[in-house]
């Protein structure tokens, strides 16, 4: 039964792809009861799970045999465990209601089907990623996701920027997807088995280089797939997707992939603790970096994706604090996949009543005209900055008091970082929702249709009781124990100081915010005399501008030139050995005058040269 | 009378009729200049056999006779059939051999 | 039954046909090529039906015939695993390559009855080279096998069809000259050794060459191979070639012609010259690293859809040599399967690559764009087969580059770092072709040439993209088939796999 989880939304893509046109019809309805029909599997599964003791949670089933040479065997099989099933319910739950939403957003486009199968497509490889049992199934859900998200960031891949930025994501990806080969080899050259529950056993006995290693590989892998610094740039232009694609893949599932794998290869790092050191650096770096770029973005779009990216970093710097950090950095990712898909799903309602335009400074005041839109907005909104006591507040303050049990200085960044979020969270309120009107005469912002609103009610409850209800009801600590480990963080600071600290920043942080877009009015065009920070945000940190520097021009620089070398050089080689000879023999041709005397002369010649020859011979 | 004279006269004869086909540009001149080294060469065997006391120098000069008439054949008659068609008789001028 | 002398007299019977029928028309000469490539390849499937994975004896369906007995020269025909896939690729792929190239052969030099005639005997000849167990067979085909294709590819290519023809027999000559040179030297060693010489592959395993000797013998097939195959720095006669050859004619020769180099590197060089291999080692990873990196560089570079995907070869065959000198059981599976994984995702790649030039008349990637606006269908088949080269997990090619990856870590943790980074390169390069090919709003010219993908080409490019994805998922069959041919070669060279250090007992 538990393959159907993967079976109904890959029959779903198979069906849209193969039957091409004359599924046009009923296409998006059937890619969208695929989706559920997971979801129900999902929750009949987790019922079924709830039900067990701790120690019978998990299960795990073989498929098939997969590859098998030598003392390399990996099957087909898949394991649904705690920690699966909690991805499980977020994918193809957020998955179900962005299935839907996109039935009214997509509703004009031809292409449509071709959206819905690639939707399908993405959750089947999504699952596939978090059931498989071993590190290279879960490479083919890596790949899978990537694809699906190539195929979506370039949806509309007539536009150049799409299709430049669906590139750019699979590449990048792949730089990433380096490490998690790499990994994969250290882990059978070392321990001879890529299955998790191997590794983990083998982890016992691992010497701590070994352990390192594959823990800095599998770093690497998450940043490409979570968009960590360095290769978080991705992440910016993958906005070029349809915006159902940018809250289910680039907000919601995919991108925390990283935050799964680490949290997966818990054993490894447990002993690793370099690796664990590189992990909440990585984080910190990007937590704050995507919170910097979140504040200074006009595009409504790419300030999310801004605040994603920080949000993943906090979740990475989560991961790497250890077994006081893994239940907290899945928790945030859960009821971040709430906030984060509805506020995207919000943008993307914006956008449909604004035509299509993403420039915050041309929004203003549309709280009357979007009321459901603002409402739904402004819970993600509540939850992101951490209010109690909606979703976001119960996980981040979790990770910021486990921060500062960690090291005094990580606190503080998570702290500073809360600030910030609140303030660019607050700005891109106040510039879309408060202040006045800046849109022009023949825009008229309308709400959206049901079936865009429905969906993101729903995510709004999720934002704002999600994270009490697993917390208290669902006990995510005690749920996730048996799988990620789970110890309460020594030396940590009570609560009833850090509360109150964390509300105080965060109230500083909206407050500015508040002050500068609320009450002041927001030019159209966005000011040029700006300082260096903002500029460098706009222009994401210099992210690309370093990657065009360091990777892109000297990579077309060594490409030209190689293709000169090839054909001038090695080829040349080749070529020119061939005019030697020609040049040689048309020289040599000279000697053939036709003159029959100085072929006699030579004659004479040679026989001198032999006669000579054989008397040097006898007199030595 | 030493055999030793005979060579010499061989190799004199020799040395004129290669020097001869060098230098020579009429094909006739050329020719007769070949067939004195061939008769050179003659000499020489037949010296050889008797000083040896055998026949083998003897019998191979009389192969080279027969040769040498031979190739008059062919030879002359190619000289004249060059003559004929090209008027002349300088080898210089038969050189399309060449590329 | 006869399987393997039957495969081999097919394609000739077909050819004679196609000959001897003075007054057939070309439609009805390429029936007739078509359905005796069908033919044969419904032998070859019911042939890789009744071969038996585990049986003791290295070869299966052995054939023997006198030849030249003073010189101990035989017609003996037989496969092992290894040769078994790659007959079967060449029976799969000559008629996808007959059908998808329907129309390839009008409006050149060469009439169509000459065309087919060239594809049965280069088939037929292919078979002969697979199956051949005596070396100096071998060789006759080896070299044989180049005057249909430098026909082919002469007269059947685009303007500078001549040049490229002429450069590939040069480079193939060179290198079987210096084969043939060895192949003396190893009858001579027979003779020495054995009391007479011989040309029997499976009595040549058992000589014992002294370990100077060796390299040199060894030197003068490695060479051969690996232009064939090809390697850096052997390797510019493949883009011209492939680059002017018509786009069924560098399937067949990139597809599966090249893969006589890696089969022979692993059928020959390795096991007859264990010491000289193990010599060489170093040399060959460093030629094969430096292939990897550089014709996936060179693939970016190109302007030209053809020249593209022969440097995308450049890179794989890298791989695949890197594979078989790594000397681990997976470095080799992973090889051999490369090379069968190979074989599809290029001819998946020409052939639609064939489809597109066609329609608009031009190979240059700057003469394309928005395809898939027009084409749907026909741009979604191209990126299926461009995900297969860059070896996209759920492809077949996937496992086959990890297994070679997997399996050079194990001996040569650095070497298979590096190559690991041409999966970057892999995917620049696809999609960079992807996206000036397909992507965009078409340009008048486009749209008004560019039709969807017709029948008669989904039919023939369907099998091939079938094969693909289901052996992503269900490798172990054909791995089934090779691996005990592999295991064989490891105990020739007499190596083992190394020990998972800090394993746990499983």
């Amino acid at each position: 039964m538990h393959s159907l989880l993967i079976g109904l939304p890959l029959l779903g893509a198979a069906v849209l792809l193969l039957g091409g046109k004359r599924t046009n019809a009923w296409g998006h309805y059937f890619a969208t009861a695929m989706s559920i029909g997971s979801f129900l599997v999902g929750v009949a599964s987790f019922s079924e799970m709830f039900g067990l003791p701790a120690e019978e949670r998990s299960i795990e089933w073989t498929l098939t045999e997969w590859i098998s040479v030598g003392s390399f065997q990996v099957p087909i099989a898949f394991q649904l465990d705690q920690l699966s099933i909690a991805f499980v319910l977020l994918i193809t739950g957020v998955g179900s209601l962005i299935h839907v939403y996109s039935i009214g957003y997509m509703e004009h486009d031809a292409n449509r089907r071709k959206f819905f199968s690639y939707l399908n497509l993405f959750v089947s490889a999504m699952i596939v990623l978090v059931l498989a049992n071993n590190y290279l199934l879960l490479y083919v859900g890596w790949e899978g996701v990537g694809l699906a998200s190539y195929l979506l960031i370039g949806f509309w891949q007539h536009k150049p920027s799409a299709a430049t930025a669906a590139k750019k994501a699979f590449v990048v990806n792949r730089v990433g997807d380096i490490g998690l080969s790499l990994a994969v080899m250290l882990m059978f050259a070392f321990f001879g088995t890529v299955t998790f529950a191997g590794v983990n056993e083998a982890a016992d006995n691992a010497s701590e280089q070994t352990a390192t290693w594959i823990g800095l590989a599998l770093l690497l892998a998450a940043c490409g797939k979570s968009a960590q610094f360095p290769l978080q740039s991705w992440l910016l232009d993958a906005m070029e997707g349809p915006t159902p694609v940018s809250a289910l893949i680039h907000a919601a599932t995919m991108v925390t992939a990283g935050v799964y794998l680490i949290a997966r290869s818990n054993e490894i790092y447990n002993i690793a603790p370099t690796a664990q050191l590189a992990v909440v650096i990585i984080g910190s770096i990007t937590y704050l970096m995507g919170a910097v770029i979140g504040t200074a973005k006009d595009d409504i779009k790419k300030g999310l994706a801004g605040s994603t990216m920080s949000q993943i970093g906090l979740m990475i710097l989560a991961v790497g604090l250890g077994p006081i950090g893994y239940v907290f950095a899945i928790f945030h990712l859960l009821t971040h996949g709430f906030f984060k898909a509805g506020m995207f799903l919000g943008a993307g309602s914006v956008m449909h009543g604004m035509h299509d335009d993403v420039n915050m400074r041309h929004y203003g005041a549309l709280r009357t005209a979007m009321k459901i839109t603002y409402a739904t907005f402004g819970l993600g909104f509540l939850a992101i900055i951490g209010i109690p006591p909606f979703a976001g507040f119960w996980s981040k303050d979790e990770i910021i008091k486990v921060a500062f049990s960690y090291s005094p200085l990580v606190g503080v960044l998570t702290l500073v970082g809360a600030g910030v979020t609140a303030f660019y969270m607050t700005r891109m309120m106040a510039m879309t929702f408060f202040g006045t009107a800046r849109w022009d005469d023949d825009v008229h912002p309308h709400e959206s249709p049901k079936t865009m609103t429905i969906p993101m009610i729903i995510l709004a409850f999720g934002s704002a009781f999600g994270g009490m209800l697993l917390l208290f009801v669902a006990d995510i600590e005690s749920w996730l124990e048996p799988v990620v480990g789970f110890e309460h963080a020594h030396h940590a600071p009570d609560n009833a100081i850090l509360i109150p600290v964390t509300l105080a920043v965060v109230a500083a942080g909206a407050a500015l915010g508040w002050i500068q877009y609320a009450t002041r009015d927001v030019p159209r065009v966005a000011p040029a005399d700006v300082s260096f920070l903002t500029t460098a945000a706009r222009a994401d940190l210099y992210g690309d501008a370093v990657n065009e520097a360091v990777f892109m021009r000297p990579g077309q620089y060594l490409t030209r030139s190689l293709v000169y070398v090839d054909n001038k050089v090695v080829d040349g080689a080749v070529n020119g050995t061939a005019g030697f000879v020609g040049l040689v023999a048309s020289q040599l041709r000279r000697l053939q005058t036709g003159y029959a005397r100085s072929y006699a002369l030579m004659m004479v010649l040679g026989a001198l040269v032999i006669l000579a020859t054989a008397v040097l011979v006898r007199m030595s | 009378m030493s055999a030793n004279w005979f060579i010499i006269l061989s190799a004199i004869l020799f040395t004129i009729g290669a020097v001869g086909v060098l230098v020579r540009r009429n094909a006739i001149v050329v020719f007769m200049c070949v067939e004195m080294m061939l008769n050179a060469a003659n000499l020489a065997f037949v010296t050889f056999a008797h000083t040896n006391g055998n026949f083998d120098g003897q019998v191979i000069a009389f192969f080279v006779m027969v040769v040498a008439a031979a190739e008059v054949v062919i030879g002359l008659s190619i000289i004249v059939t060059i003559f004929r068609t090209r008027r002349s008789a300088s080898i210089d001028d038969a050189s399309l051999l060449k590329l | 039954m006869n399987y393997l002398s039957i495969l081999v007299a097919l394609p000739v019977v077909g050819a004679l046909i196609v000959g001897g029928l003075r007054s057939a028309t070309d439609k009805l000469i390429k029936q007739i090529g078509l359905g005796t490539a069908l033919a044969s390849a419904l032998v070859a499937l019911s042939m890789a039906l009744q071969f038996d994975p585990n049986s003791s004896s290295t070869l299966q369906f052995v054939e023997k015939y006198d030849w030249i007995p003073a010189f101990g020269v035989s017609f003996s025909l037989g496969v092992d695993g290894i040769a078994l896939v790659l007959i079967v690729l060449a029976a799969i792929l000559v008629p996808v390559v007959m059908l998808a190239g329907w129309n390839e052969a009008e409006g050149h030099r060469g009439s169509v009855r000459q065309y087919v005639v060239l594809t049965l005997l280069t088939y037929s000849m292919m078979i002969d080279v697979f199956a051949a167990t005596d070396v100096f067979l071998f060789y006759v085909f080896f070299e044989a096998i180049l005057i249909p294709m430098y026909f082919l590819i002469g007269r059947f290519g685009g303007q500078r069809a001549t040049y490229a023809a002429v450069k590939f027999l040069l480079y193939s000559l060179v290198g079987g000259l210096l084969m043939l040179a060895s192949l003396v030297g190893l009858w001579v060693v027979s003779r020495e050794q054995l009391g007479a010489g011989t040309f029997d592959w499976e009595t040549l395993t058992t000589l014992n060459i002294d370990g100077g000797v060796q390299n040199w013998l060894f030197l003068g097939f490695f060479i051969a191979f690996a232009i064939k195959a090809p390697l850096f720095p052997f390797h510019t006669w493949l883009p011209d070639a492939a680059g002017e050859a018509t786009p069924g004619n560098a399937t067949l020769l990139v597809g599966v012609l090249d893969k006589i180099g890696t089969f022979g590197m692993l059928r020959y060089c390795l096991p007859l010259f264990p010491l000289a291999s193990a010599y060489f080692t170093p040399v060959v990873i460093v030629l094969s690293l430096v292939g990897i990196i550089y014709g996936a560089l060179l693939a970016i570079g190109q302007s030209d859809l053809k020249r593209l995907i022969a440097y995308t070869s450049v890179s794989h065959f890298g791989f695949i040599a890197l594979g078989i000198f790594a000397f681990t059981t997976q470095g080799q599976s992973g090889a051999t399967l490369y090379m069968v994984n190979h074989g599809f995702s290029t001819a998946a790649l020409f052939l639609v690559a064939g489809y597109l030039m066609s329609r608009r008349g031009s190979r240059f990637i700057e003469d394309f764009g928005g395809v898939a606006k027009v084409a749907p269908v026909l741009a979604g088949t191209f990126f299926l087969a461009g995900l297969s080269s860059l070896a996209l997990p759920g492809m077949s090619s996937f496992i086959s580059e990890f297994l070679v990856l997997q399996g050079t870590f194990t001996r040569y943790p650095v070497p298979a770092i590096i190559a690991t980074t041409g999966i970057v390169l892999a995917a620049l390069y696809i999609l960079l072709m992807i996206q000036r090919t397909m992507t965009g709003e078409p340009t008048a010219e486009v749209a008004e040439k560019v039709g969807e993908i017709t029948f008669r080409e989904k039919i023939a490019i369907a099998p091939v993209i079938a094969i693909i994805i289901v052996t992503g998922f269900l490798p172990q069959p054909l791995l089934n088939i090779i691996n005990p041919a592999v295991d064989r070669v490891m105990t020739a060279v007499t190596a083992t796999d190394p020990v998972a250090s800090e394993g746990v007992s499983k």
